[in-house]
């Protein structure tokens, strides 16, 4: 693959090997500035460990990763306990691992529907509570590249889509490079620009869209998972951004929504008018 | 006033105990009470070298504590042994290899039990400026590492990925910890050490509203307990170094008993804040 001049972390030919196998190898792959990336394959395909060498936490045994110098990193790891021994509000949990503005805690708690949770400890979160709530203080870092790890995890379904949504939206405001790791092999946001899809090496590759109609995908996750996620694609064919212009799931952008402009695929149905 | 014994015991044991309990709140938030005691263990093979090479027993104790530190970091990460089995092995073979060494030395007079137990009463002048000096020394530099040492209890992954280098922390910290054991070596003894770190810090966790507020009611339970005991060992003719335990344990007692809620500072100060935030909401 080409280094891109300006991706935040590229990956070439990237593989860990441990414990006599290789866990992952040969990933090529890298985050723009303003894309999101998402990762998905059945378990154990190595998509934390593609993550987890995309943020420098391994390092690759063969091949590099490589991350653009002083790049500020916002991580949502797909779990944290936090020990009862340790008392720790949200409020200071947003401080974690840097000073952040207290207009951006609030605004970024607000934008994550925690806003109540401000004063609550940690620990006592519900799974969905803490997961908004480590939305939120990522998002206040103001990252270049934001990683998550399975984000929706413990969210119910329409909690899913707001979370998918809320995740476009902080990449639209903050033009930073989001890579996303995917639990669910059914629901890939329409958001996403490039879909890496993982089993041990790199699949496929492409659009939401060219990753659902391949046959590698079809041939990893069946035909039924690649028509359910065609069907999602048609409940959120496009995102409003914040300067009013809409972004179709084809990846173009016009001024307005119309419905038969082509860039749809059908009309909007109920679930649409519930978000 | 430093001429009194008992004055001197008091400003070293309420110094030690102001470095003990920050730094016991951390021992406490990630299960390093095991570790503790391996750590305090062998620094009585500290003093049996020192002894033998005739060299500063603090420096000695800090040196053999800091490297088993290193050392079990080092192991943890091989990560052959279950590290509980590895704490268990290398805690009392360094305590029996100290003891060995102590008895091989016959030209030696040595006061077992004041090592063991501490021998509070004995600190001299030097002692106290030490116990001092390291001390602020120790609490300035876990200010320093306050924030990456934290994110990486909270999340070691997560401090790493955003730049917070744990790795770096957690090897100062351990260097702390070495340095803390030295100090108080003589206050409590090297198998008491252990609870000088966690019991006031398990104390502060019912009482504070935060990480921060912990470390410092932890150092004022500390001192506490060191007047308590102090004062208690002079009344009833006890030890000093294991009355001031009994009395840290007695104020952890007290700290789990149930508080009338107007009492308690925690729910106050939930209450208070959900108040505000009612206001707030009705506001807008």
């Amino acid at each position: 693959m080409l280094q891109r001049p300006d991706a935040l972390v590229t990956l070439d030919n990237a593989g860990i090997h441990r414990g006599g196998r290789w866990l992952v190898r040969g990933i090529s792959m890298s985050v723009d500035a303003g894309e999101i990336v998402t990762l998905i394959g059945p378990n154990g395909s190595g998509k934390s460990t593609t993550a987890r060498m995309a943020l420098g936490l391994i390092a690759p045994d063969e091949g590099t990763a490589s991350r653009r110098r002083a790049i500020r990193v916002a991580y949502v790891p797909q779990k944290l306990t936090v020990d009862w021994t340790l008392p720790l509000k949200v409020s200071q949990f947003m401080h974690l691992t840097g000073r952040v503005g207290a207009d951006e805690a609030q605004a970024a708690l607000a934008a994550t529907d925690a806003t109540r949770l401000t004063h609550a400890e940690v620990r006592t979160l519900s799974g969905g509570e803490f997961q908004r709530v480590m939305l939120a203080r990522a998002m206040a870092r103001r990252p270049d590249l934001l990683v998550l790890d399975e984000p929706v995890q413990g969210v119910d379904f329409t909690g899913e889509i707001a979370l998918y949504e809320l995740i476009g939206r902080i990449r639209d405001e903050l033009g930073c490079g989001v890579l996303l790791i995917s639990h669910d092999l059914h629901v890939v946001m329409a958001a996403t620009d490039r879909v890496f899809c993982l089993n041990g090496h790199v699949c496929c590759s492409g659009t939401p869209k060219s990753v659902a109609l391949s046959p590698e995908y079809r041939a990893l996750f069946g035909n039924r998972a690649a028509s359910t996620l065609a069907v999602y694609e048609h409940d959120h064919d496009h995102t409003h951004l914040a300067d009013g212009r809409v972004r179709h799931a084809d990846g173009s952008i016009t001024d307005h929504c119309h419905p038969d402009d082509g860039h749809h695929h059908e009309e909007p149905d109920k679930e649409r008018s519930d978000a | 006033m430093l001429d009194d014994f008992f004055t001197r015991a008091l400003i070293a044991g309420i110094g030690t105990a102001l470095v003990a309990g920050p730094l016991g709140c951390f021992i406490v938030w990630r299960r390093l009470a095991y570790f503790g005691d391996t750590l305090s263990h062998a620094a009585l093979l500290g003093v049996a070298l020192a002894l033998l090479f005739e060299v500063n027993i603090e420096l000695a104790v800090f040196a053999v504590s800091g490297c088993v530190a290193i050392a079990l970091l080092l192991l943890q990460k091989r990560a052959a042994v279950s590290s509980d089995a590895l704490l268990g092995l290398l805690s009392h073979s360094a305590l029996a290899i100290g003891l060995v060494v102590l008895a091989f030395m016959t030209w030696v007079r040595v006061d077992l039990m004041g090592f063991l137990f501490g021998d509070i009463l004995a600190v001299s002048k030097m002692d106290i400026a030490i116990i001092w000096f390291g001390g602020a020394l120790v609490l300035a530099i876990l200010a320093m590492i306050w924030r990456p040492l934290f994110a990486a209890t909270v999340n070691r992954e997560l401090a790493a990925a955003e730049g917070m280098n744990p790795g770096r922390a957690n090897v100062v910290f351990m260097l702390l910890m070495a340095a803390v054991i030295a100090i108080s070596m003589k206050i409590v003894g090297v198998l008491l050490i252990t609870a000088m770190l966690i019991i006031p810090a398990a104390t502060a966790r019912r009482l504070a509203p935060g990480p921060e507020q912990m470390a410092m009611i932890a150092a004022a339970v500390g001192a506490m307990a060191v007047m308590g005991g102090l004062f208690g060992s002079l009344e009833w003719d006890t030890p000093a170094g294991p009355s001031i335990v009994v009395a840290a344990l007695c104020f952890f007692i007290l700290s789990i008993l149930p508080v009338p809620a107007r009492l308690s500072l925690v729910s106050r100060e939930e209450g208070r804040s959900c108040d505000e935030f009612n206001e707030g909401d009705t506001r807008s």
